[in-house]
């Protein structure tokens, strides 16, 4: 008999893919059911981010970032605006930084409550999700309440936040804060004790401590290896030092430590919260300095100075001072840095955006080689990955 | 139940005796094809309860029309078949799962002998047919050539063969005891209120037959021919507007059948759990029984993740098979010892 040349079955899951997590395409190499290659395909979603900013002004540029990962878009904004003051060594009042604390931890939750129970219905649990969707829904009426968008907030401004927190939401994110426990509480005994979840996921996609530092892993993706790494601690920006958290870490870095990592930092946040709520000082939360930000409002009416300057920044907007810089924050994701170079005018020269996600993803190869087909959702899930900020 | 039509006739003739055939076949069909209608809503809307959602409301009273019409949507919907399919076959294949489902239902007894066929070996016949039933899959997953379709086909092919004997073993725990196939002698054997019913001293291979059963009709943790999170549909992927349609009334109708041959075996088909409750008519009972299965399959769907390709596997072959052996000699060797509950 002939030898015969047996080919792998290639299969392309996506980029029309219900368990592609918007616009992925993978081409899969299959012996069976096992995957013998992933190549990630992407650029799907590219719409050019960084080169647009490059033709805007800085504050014209900021929703660009609502737009990276639009599942926290707070949290890309803060790095935006981390890089600006640094360039401008701008203060932020402390108020301001706590407004920001609060809605970057309350991004985080969005963000994680997203992915876990989309990781759980991509392993086939579909109920979860929904019950999640309705705690998502109402952080969204947070941020519409804060900035009029129940999304693209862009509400994070060089020198502060845009306006201080309406009257009565504070007591109703503390309201949220005290009940949300429960519904942790609720999707857990759904999933983590579940055999079936279980078998789907424990020491599946195993990443060792070696690949995530290999492979530039931050976030939680690092964290589930066991590095306790997390640049809210580790170089604390705005208020992160003030406040009493744990930094979470798995043990086996597989895809059941990522998922149980982000439910456990979904409570870390809701601890943060809380600070943020209780000890929020009074105060003005946008910077008085009327280089960097507007005047107010009824100061505009009176003083001649105040009026220039808002005319200034609303027709030429803010002047950046040469330089280069990376701002990063720790995103819900991973690290989440902007490498800003200013030539001195009023548009960036260059804004290099590092999104978390486009690094995870480049280790799908290794993570899925030798899996089962249906262990590719389940690792792209755990991953955590928006196309919004790996296209850009 | 065919001679009882025929009988109504006053007279007698070939023609006639085909016509009371049909007449009859119509009479469980149509009810059938309502139900399972109607169980689509009922399933919509019990998974809707659990995750907080309202369900189908809008068509009709409480969404009661729902799926008359998505039905009719898919009606009138184009028939999209893909340039490289194998036309025939690729539409065969939808008609034959259909089919299947419907045929399944010619032996169910809806009172003591009122069946289409009361076969003395009914329970082989509901073998045989929802054996047959992987052929749709695996024709409809080979004719679309789709690559997803394919792994779907290929997929559910493993599965319902894996299942279907430990579905077999179960049977003939139940069979032993009773001593016969036909599907009314197996109530008969229960008759007489709820504590003569299989599922007390049968219970853990009413648990085994359950979970096979949801195996058998693709239902999750089990849905991997068509696991939405892989495959897409899987063997359905391909299809549209009826040849749709006819795949998902066969699935319904499919667990319906499952359901209702669980009550049968189990819980004591159309027999009224207390003697007081006689003047109810069976068929009602079970109707309510069958209900119930659906009920406890529609709730699995809202709960469970879904099984990995080789966990299934290992569960079918590794637990269940060697699992209901086990018990079919166990049950055997107490049928033998004469312990009463058993023979």
């Amino acid at each position: 008999m002939a030898e015969v040349d047996i080919k792998n079955y290639s299969l392309n899951f996506g980029p029309q893919h219900p368990a592609a997590h918007g616009v992925l395409r993978m081409v899969l190499e299959l012996d069976g059911e096992v995957m013998e290659r992933v190549d990630p395909h992407i650029g799907l979603l590219h719409r050019g981010t960084e080169k647009l900013i490059e033709n805007k002004q800085y504050l014209q540029a900021m929703p660009y970032f609502d737009r990276l990962d639009y599942v926290a878009p707070m949290n890309q904004e803060h790095a935006f605006v981390m890089a600006i003051e640094k360039l401008m060594e701008a203060e932020v009042p402390i108020r301001g930084q706590y407004v920001r604390v609060l809605f970057s931890e309350i991004g985080r939750v969005l963000n994680h409550l997203m992915n876990t129970l989309a990781h759980a219905m991509d392993v086939g649990a579909l109920t979860p999700i929904l019950w999640g969707f309705e705690e998502r829904e109402k952080l969204m009426v947070f941020y519409e309440r804060i900035s009029g968008a129940r999304l693209h907030a862009a509400f994070f401004r060089p020198g502060g936040v845009h306006q201080d927190l309406p009257a009565g939401l504070a007591e109703d994110i503390f309201k949220w804060s005290e009940e949300f426990p429960k519904v942790i509480q609720d999707l857990e005994t759904l999933l983590i004790d579940n055999r079936i979840f279980k078998q789907r996921n424990v020491d599946i996609g195993v990443a060792s401590v070696e690949d995530a530092l290999d492979w530039a892993f931050s976030g939680p993706m690092l964290r589930s290896t066991g590095i306790p790494w997390d640049l809210r601690r580790s170089q604390p920006y705005e208020v992160y030092d003030k406040m009493d958290f744990n930094v979470c870490v798995g043990k086996h870095g597989d895809c059941y430590d990522r998922f149980m990592l982000r439910m456990a930092e979904m409570k870390e946040s809701l601890k943060i919260i809380r600070q943020c709520l209780n000890e929020m000082p009074e105060g003005p939360v946008l910077s008085l300095d009327n280089k960097v930000a507007p005047p107010r409002r009824s100061e505009m009416k009176t003083s001649m100075e105040a009026l220039i300057h808002h005319f200034k920044l609303y027709t030429e907007g803010i002047k950046v001072p040469e330089g280069e810089v990376y701002a990063a924050v720790e995103a819900p994701k991973g690290e989440f840095g902007v490498h800003l170079v200013s030539d001195g005018s009023n548009r960036p020269y260059r804004c290099k955006i590092r999104a978390p996600g486009y690094i995870h993803l480049q280790a799908m190869e290794f993570l899925c080689k030798g899996h089962m087909l249906a262990d590719a959702p389940a690792i792209l899930g755990a991953m955590d990955v928006v196309f919004g900020e790996v296209d850009r | 139940m065919v001679d009882a039509i025929y009988s109504l006739f006053g007279t007698e003739g070939p023609f006639l005796y085909l016509t009371a055939i049909v007449l009859s076949i119509l009479a469980v069909v149509l009810p059938l094809l309502i139900a399972v209608a109607f169980a689509v809503y009922f399933d919509r809307k019990i998974w809707a309860a659990v995750q907080m959602r309202r369900g189908p409301n809008v068509v009709g009273p409480f969404g009661l029309l729902q799926s008359f019409a998505d039905g009719l949507k898919l009606f009138l919907k184009e028939t999209i078949i893909p340039a490289g399919a194998n036309k025939a076959i690729f539409l065969i294949a939808p008609m034959l799962t259909f089919t299947l489902a419907l045929i399944s239902w010619a032996v169910i007894p809806f009172e003591a002998r009122v069946a289409i066929a009361d076969l003395n070996v009914g329970i082989l016949y509901i073998l045989a047919i929802s054996s047959l039933g992987v052929y749709g899959i695996i024709m409809s997953g080979w004719a679309s050539n789709s690559r997803y379709a394919f792994l779907g086909g290929l997929r559910s092919a493993a599965q319902m063969v894996s299942y279907e004997v430990s579905i077999g073993f179960v049977l003939v725990c139940v069979l032993v005891k009773v001593g016969s196939l036909n599907m009314t002698d197996i109530v008969l054997a229960q008759e007489g209120g709820i504590w003569n019913w299989h599922f007390i001293p049968y219970l853990p291979v009413y648990v085994i037959f359950f979970i096979s059963a949801l195996a058998e009709t693709n239902r999750p943790p089990f849905d991997l021919p068509e696991a939405e999170a892989e495959l897409v549909a899987g063997y359905q992927v391909e299809y549209s507007s009826m040849a749709f349609a006819l795949f998902f009334l066969g699935e319904y109708a499919n667990i319906l059948l499952m359901s209702a041959v669980m009550a049968i075996l189990f819980l004591g088909g159309w027999d009224a759990p207390l003697p007081i409750l006689d003047f109810i008519p069976g068929w009602i009972w079970l109707l309510v029984k069958t209900a119930f299965g659906f009920w406890l399959i529609a709730m699995v769907k809202a709960f469970v993740p879904r099984y990995r390709y080789d966990q299934l596997m290992r569960l079918g072959w590794k637990v269940f098979l060697p699992l209901s052996l086990f018990f079919v000699v166990l049950y055997s060797g107490l049928k033998v010892a004469g312990v009463p509950l058993f023979s």
